[in-house]
């Protein structure tokens, strides 16, 4: 144990109070060496990564320039290869999901929030947050034997007959596409949308509502015109959060998205996204141009994802402003 | 506290691990490529393990181009695919690779039509209209007057390919260029192409789980994946214009001219052959095995491999609808084994 | 009444319901995945099916064993290496750190939890398979590791914080140095939430598929030691669930339903047990 240097004892000597101090002083910076070599193994694992991901799509990215974005081939025999099928798909799918989920979402957050007394709230979204964390392989697994075929003979047919004047509802109803994909998207990330609205809502201050109960406002008109404006901004936060999650969702997608790159109108047609084409033709990329390009949309999905993630956080601490500087996932 | 003591008792967990693997004896190899003999090799090495307790042999299904992939980057002891490896693939090998034919199948074309009974019949102007997605609908006249009599429905074809490098794409596509000199320009024969049409599954096995899940389908599969899934598959017109339907018999006849002219490495290729009783779609299936092994047990053990694979082994595949290699192919092989150091 | 209030009132309460109705769909969501799946494959968990190896292709009486193992094996070797440098790194961001470098730690660490797995899992191919030539457990338990480490590094510096001040400064006063305060008082003080974080982020990673597809690949057998392929519950799941044999069919309902069932046991547990009053980070 340490105790009151004695300042009749030289500093120098190699027993009594103060070298015992010195020790133990030296056991702190041991320490606070260990713990900043495990964060800086965070910052270098990160670092490697993205160097990884941009020395291997060297050749790609020489070859084919800004290019690379607006082609449409994707020919492995021809060594033609371009990512805008890929984007197409990504985007799509993720749009589908979030104009399904955000409502749903959102709509679940206001009940939860406003309406919903507090046990309840926090128990459904405790049950909200296990859907979050049923794996991606699972959401694969029933949307290829359950949500396909219910697509194709029902949902699809009905869509085409009802909608079909529309380009988005033409076309051969296969019960696989980019609608099925979105629609399994969507159910992936309400969860999302939903907890991070929920906290958001609650984090406005609770007179806002009174103020607007007080002037006569129904609990409705008090919510719509003036906690979810408020919260706004953090609402689109859990957007581009939920918007991420759906760009990078892997298993799920490729199991129901027919992996075939071609860009179309229809939400029926099949089609082909980034983290699905990775699945599938990453460990069979014969010869360097092709996996070079396989890395390089590796890097595009990356990006993508950094900024949306970048943009999500960034709104969702204006609002809710946690005081540690702890933000929601 | 608690979270150094979870982490001792996984620490302990891993050298016990470590520990718990007994390597001594055992000689495991890992093997990946072609889906499109995956049955039979898996029973192959199951076999060859029962026999040879100590041995395992890993195989893992995810099709030619990942096998020769691996095979290169060199994670996989050995390979296997339905398409022979390129010059230029060879090329880029550090130690050289050579192909051992192990059976004969056949790339089938499978469809799913509920109303339609007996066996379609397919010429090789039908086939590539409708991967060339210039044939969309089933009542086509180029389908319907190869199978006069038979009731086909308006329905839109859906096509069913290959998402990833595929051997048995390979086969086909070989055959389609072979017999459409606009396949040949506009697409191509390799493992990996830029199909014009369709949905892609993974492996012969997503293929056929897509063929038998959407109705309308067709799709080009492995004969015994077909089989064993109980999905009709139609008779294909061969080059002496007679329509032959997949099996032992004119698998065998597609290899004939080969087995007599067999080039020393084994590359060939036997799609649209001489013969009237020749199936048009056949091909060899290869072992891809470097000729330089740097661990003599997996050496030894590959090497008798080979040898049960081309005897004992060769007595499995016609259960599963793999045709046997011919002799003279066989004798062939027995020597090339010699090569493997 | 007049008719604008009627009409205000009528929209407050059908839009009210419709946001009720939104939440019990969601919420629904879950129930009808789990029902769907203890349904279809609660019929297939037999003790063959926990036991045995899988069997030849088209083959029936085939089981998980070695996937089963496989995926236990991986999560032993994620919190080996996610848990360590999680929870030092958050240790450092609580109690060690400046401005700059903790700064720069925290928006690296949401950078890398954002990251999709499937990059992850190419990462530890270059990093990890190519040079050792041999696709392993290893691979596959340093990519989940990756992913492990950025939610129990965010988790630990969330509940260090939340120590009170008044623990740090009786520590002090009795003259523990600082190393000794934070080993002796301040983690265990937190070390409930920290748990709750590690257990939840090695429930998160039992699901990944993607990141092992190139690293732990897949093996028939069992897979001794940790340098040798591995199969595993979520890649087995996937693989059987896109081929066309009913029997892989049935078995990967059956897996999924084993999967499913590890992960939201943990996340109840943990959820409900061990963090009692307290908040902790979403993964």
């Amino acid at each position: 144990m340490a105790t009151t240097p004695n300042a009749a004892t030289p500093a120098d000597l190699p027993w009594g109070p103060r070298a015992l101090l010195r020790r133990m002083r030296g056991a702190d910076e041991i320490a606070h060496l260990i713990t900043l070599v495990a964060a800086a193994t965070l910052l270098l694992i990160t670092v490697l990564l993205v160097y990884q991901l941009w020395v291997l799509s060297a050749e790609a990215r020489h070859k084919f320039g800004w290019s690379f974005f607006v082609t449409k081939t994707w020919d492995p025999v021809a060594g033609d290869f371009g990512a805008l099928p890929f984007i197409y798909g990504t985007l799509v799918t993720s749009v589908v999901g979030l104009a399904l989920a955000v409502p749903l979402g959102v709509g679940g957050a206001i009940f939860l929030a406003e309406l919903a007394p507090p046990k309840l709230s926090s128990s459904l979204t405790f049950v909200s947050d296990l859907l979050a964390a049923v794996p991606s392989v699972i959401y694969g697994l029933l949307g290829v034997f359950l949500l396909v075929p219910i697509m194709r003979t029902t949902v699809q047919p009905a869509l085409k007959k009802t909608l079909g004047f529309l380009p988005l509802f033409q076309g051969p109803t296969y019960g696989i596409g980019f609608l099925t994909a979105g629609i399994v998207l969507a159910i992936m990330i309400v969860p999302f949308v939903l907890s991070v609205s929920r906290e958001v809502l609650l984090a406005v201050p609770r007179d806002q509502r009174e103020a607007a109960l007080a002037l006569g406002a129904t609990k409705w008109e008090s919510t719509w015109k003036v906690v979810v404006p408020a919260a706004r901004i953090g609402i689109f936060g859990s957007v581009f959060l939920a918007l991420a999650r759906a760009l990078g969702e892997t298993m799920a997608v490729t199991m129901v998205i027919g992996n075939n790159p071609k860009i179309s109108a229809s939400l029926f047609s099949p089609g082909y996204s980034i983290a699905a084409v990775l699945a599938n033709e990453f460990s069979e990329a014969t010869g360097n141009l092709y996996l070079s390009a396989l890395i390089e949309l590796g890097l595009v999905l990356f990006l993508l994802t950094f900024v949306l993630n970048g943009l999500a956080r960034l709104l969702i601490l204006v609002t809710t402003a946690r005081g540690s500087g702890v933000l929601p996932t | 506290m608690r979270i150094v003591k979870i982490l001792g008792v996984l620490a302990l967990l891993l050298v016990l691990g470590t520990v718990a693997v007994a390597e001594g004896g055992q000689v495991l190899l890992n093997a990946a490529g072609a889906t499109f003999p995956y049955p039979i090799y898996s029973k192959w090495f199951d076999q060859y393990h029962q026999a040879h307790a100590n041995v395992q042999i890993n195989y893992q299904s995810i099709g030619s181009g990942g096998g020769i992939r691996q095979l290169l980057d060199k994670t996989v002891d050995f390979g296997a695919s339905d398409g022979p490896m390129s010059d230029d693939q060879l090329k880029t090998a550090t130690v050289p690779i050579l192909h051992f034919p192990t059976v004969l199948g056949a790339a089938i074309p499978s469809y799913n039509l509920p109303g339609v009974q007996g066996d379609l019949n397919f010429t090789p102007e039908a086939l590539s209209g409708i991967f060339l997605g210039k044939i969309t609908k089933w009542n086509d006249p180029a389908i319907a007057s190869a199978n006069p009599g038979v009731k086909l429905p308006g329905d839109d074809i859906v096509v069913v390919h290959r998402s990833d490098g595929s051997g048995t794409s390979y086969i086909w596509t070989d055959y389609l260029s072979k017999v459409s000199p606009e396949w040949q320009q506009k697409v191509g024969k390799a493992t990996s192409v830029n199909w014009p049409v369709g949905l892609g599954g993974k492996g012969n096995e997503g293929v056929s789980a897509l063929i038998q899940q959407t109705p309308a389908s067709l799709g080009y599969i492995e004969l015994i994946y077909a089989i064993q899934n109980k999905l009709p598959y139609g008779k294909v017109k061969n080059s002496s214009g007679a329509f032959v339907k997949a099996d032992l018999a004119s698998v065998s006849a597609a290899a004939a001219a080969a087995a007599k002219f067999m080039p020393d490495d084994f590359r060939v290729s036997i799609t649209n052959p001489e013969g009237k009783a020749a199936y048009p779609i056949a091909s060899f299936t290869w072992l891809l095995i470097p000729a330089k092994f740097t661990d003599a047990a997996k050496r030894d053990v590959v090497k008798d491999f080979l040898k049960w694979m081309m005897t004992d082994g060769q007595q499995s595949c016609e259960a599963l609808s793999y045709a046997k290699l011919p002799k003279e192919v066989v004798a062939k092989e027995m020597k090339a084994i010699a090569q493997i150091q | 009444m007049s008719a604008r209030l009627i009409w205000r009132k009528t929209l407050n309460v059908t839009m009210l319901s419709l946001t009720g109705l939104c939440a019990l769909l969601t919420v629904s969501a879950l129930f009808f995945i789990l029902g769907y799946l203890m349904w279809n494959g609660g019929k297939d968990l037999s003790w063959n099916f926990f036991t045995r190896l899988p069997a030849p292709v088209g083959e029936i009486g085939g089981g998980m064993a070695n996937a089963i193992v496989g995926t236990l094996k991986l999560m032993v070797l994620a919190a080996l290496i996610g848990v360590p440098i999680g929870l030092l790194g958050g240790v450092y961001l609580a109690e060690f750190g400046g401005r700059t470098v903790p700064f720069l730690v925290r928006y690296t660490a949401d950078l890398l939890n954002g990251v999709p797995s499937i990059i992850i899992g190419i990462f530890a191919y270059a990093l990890v398979v190519m040079p050792m030539h041999h696709f392993s457990t290893l691979a596959g338990g340093f990519a989940l590791g990756i992913m492990v480490i950025p939610t129990v590094l965010r988790n630990t510096e969330s509940f260090l914080r939340g120590v009170p001040s008044s623990l740090r400064e009786g520590s002090f006063a009795l003259g523990a140095n600082k190393w000794r305060m934070v080993a002796t008082v301040v983690l265990p003080a937190a070390s409930r939430g920290i748990l709750t974080g590690v257990l939840l982020a090695l429930a998160r990673v039992a699901g990944e598929t993607a990141p092992l597809l190139f690293t732990a690949f897949g093996n028939r057998y069992w897979s001794p030691g940790w340098m040798q392929p591995t199969s595993s519950l979520p890649v087995i799941i996937y693989t059987y669930a896109t081929g066309p044999y009913e029997d892989w069919h049935q078995q990967a309902w059956a897996a999924g339903l084993v999967l499913l069932g590890l992960v939201l046991v943990t996340n109840i547990l943990v959820r409900a047990f061990l963090t009692r009053g307290t908040s902790f980070e979403r993964s």
